[in-house]
């Protein structure tokens, strides 16, 4: 029996295996599907202070092996978060949730932070400085180590809950960003979020995204995953969740061993929404493949 | 939703562009007219969306044109052939509001998913009136197939090679209809949305993340609050529609 147990920031999860917010919705389409309390956890769709529209579409293009999106953190606010979605989301899914939050100010994480801690059902709140679809916000906090860590200073004050800051890829130096939102309180640090990418359409010239551009995911992106993972566990104490480009079992491993301590799938649930499932069905097999008996222990195992 | 794999029967140009692919699999989560499905192809990240023309009894219709990567890759599938398939995605043609007397107006590849809606509607015993809009002569697909059902079809074209010349609006003129069902280019659906005498329902595309609703990749504002063409649509009712 291969043991798929992880403790993330003090809570147990039955396997690393968590869904990225922003390709899972609130989770009630994939329950239509399959029984999603299988899962680790997941991380709901980007919650903002106010109602979001989002971006003007087409808001997708692909590439090879991966996407572009420029979605804009279409969401409608924490209020109606709260009051519609989640008791829809109880519904289906009996075990604590992770909350993904934005915000456009320092007062915005913090006013949301605030208002998702007095929730139960909520169990980690990760924290998004790092979107690369919303100008003068988001992505600007994640790409300098103060602001970073001003973020978390100001969601710690207001949650009890463990928080992890979701950092972005498209920055020179990772570590001293996931250093700032250590010393700053932070539970644990999520990465990564999306590259910025842009593709052109040939026919009329003009970039295929209304935005230009987006934010870039896929298995395209996995070994700057496996990478910054490595660079960021290996220099901080505090747990992080890997993801970007997931898209198997192995993929699991490989980020695990690289320092993960729970994994998050992103763009693979939007090519196949049984991806989580199956992942989570192969996984007992593949550790046996490898030697591996529990998986909490091949945390941060690569050898130099 | 459902996730099948379809094997594919037969797949054949209708016109120079334009391919009727058949397929055999589970049908059963398709269960209204003007919705689509959602084909995996070898060598391309994402689904490509393919709206419905028929399904029955375990055979799935797809009319499609060559536009891109995905179509051309369809294009050249051979029967015997397998797909991995999502069927059952999105809101289709809402039947109880057509009236005795409906119109049907289909622009170029807006036309397949008119088919299924037309037979149904067919079925039903009403008094079907199909516009079918294309460029030119040898754009022209199905007007026998829907004349086979019963409906009374017309067609335009914009070059007036082949029937009314003109627009679909054009082909409207002088028709009593009670309720109007569409499907094709924007274009077409705003003269529509101008011309139209009733109240109706228009199909619309966009790209598309998922397919299924999760990612928000295709939203839309109407009138009722924001809307995901791939969940709450492609079927949008007319007084939804914010122009």
């Amino acid at each position: 029996m291969v043991d798929l147990k992880v403790s993330l920031a003090g809570i147990e999860i039955d396997n690393p295996i968590i869904p990225a917010s922003g390709t899972f919705g609130y989770g009630y389409e994939f329950a239509e599907l399959y029984d999603i309390n299988i899962l680790g956890t997941f991380s709901f769709k980007g919650t903002t202070k106010d109602a979001r529209f989002g971006n003007p579409t087409p808001r997708i293009a692909e590439c090879r092996e991966g996407m572009i999106n420029a979605v804009g953190l279409q969401n409608p606010g924490v209020d109606k978060v709260i009051s519609e979605e989640l008791p829809k989301l109880r519904r289906c899914f009996s075990k604590k949730v992770m909350a993904n939050v934005s915000g456009f100010s320092v007062e915005d994480y913090a006013y949301t932070c605030e208002k998702l801690d007095k929730i139960d059902d909520i169990g980690w709140l990760e924290v998004n400085v790092s979107c690369p679809n919303v100008h003068g916000g988001g992505m600007s906090f994640g790409t300098s180590p103060e602001a970073a860590a001003e973020v978390t200073r100001a969601v710690k004050a207001v949650t009890k809950k463990p928080v992890f800051i979701k950092l972005s890829p498209n920055v020179t130096d990772i570590v001293a960003i996931a250093k700032a939102c250590e010393d700053a309180g932070a539970d644990g640090i999520s990465l990564i979020n999306t590259l910025l990418g842009m593709r052109i359409n040939l026919n009329n010239r003009r970039p295929i995204i209304a935005n230009k551009m987006g934010g870039f995911s896929g298995p395209a992106i996995f070994p700057v995953a496996v990478r910054m993972v490595y660079q960021v566990a290996h220099a901080v104490k505090i747990p992080v969740i890997g993801m970007g480009g997931v898209s198997c079992a192995e993929d699991v491993i490989e980020l695990m061993l690289a320092g993960a301590t729970a994994v998050e799938v992103g763009a693979a649930n939007l090519v196949d929404p049984f991806v989580c499932k199956k992942i989570i069905e192969e996984l007992p097999s593949v550790c046996e493949k490898y030697g591996i008996t529990s998986l909490s222990e091949i945390i941060g195992g690569v050898k130099d | 939703m459902k996730q099948a794999i379809f094997e594919i029967t037969e797949n054949r140009p209708l016109t120079k562009n334009v391919f009727l692919m058949r397929l055999s699999g589970d049908t059963s989560d398709i269960t209204a007219s003007g919705q689509f499905v959602n084909l995996k192809l070898d060598g391309l990240f994402l689904r490509r969306p393919i709206s419905v023309c028929d399904s029955e009894d375990g055979v799935l219709t797809l009319i499609y044109k060559v536009v891109g990567r995905g179509t051309e890759l369809m294009s050249k599938m051979r029967p015997g052939e397998k797909i991995d398939i999502l069927t059952g995605l999105g809101n289709g043609y809402n039947l109880d509001k057509s009236g005795d007397a409906p119109l049907l107006v289909g622009g170029g590849v807006g036309v397949p998913p008119l088919y299924r809606l037309a037979k149904e509607l067919c079925a039903m015993g009403k008094d079907v009136t199909v516009i079918l809009g294309f460029n030119t002569k040898d754009e022209v697909f199905y007007e026998a197939e829907f004349a086979a059902l019963g409906a009374k079809v017309l067609v335009a074209t914009v070059d007036g090679s082949y029937g009314t010349k003109g627009f679909v609006t054009d082909a409207m003129k002088g028709l009593s209809y009670t309720y109007f069902y569409s499907c094709g280019p924007e274009p077409m659906l705003k003269a529509l949305y101008r011309a139209s005498e009733s109240d109706g329902e228009m199909s619309f595309e966009e790209r598309m993340g998922c397919g299924f609703g999760a990612c928000m990749g295709c939203s839309c504002k109407t009138v009722t609050g924001n809307k995901r063409i791939c969940k709450e649509g492609p079927v949008l009712a007319k007084e939804d529609i914010i122009w």
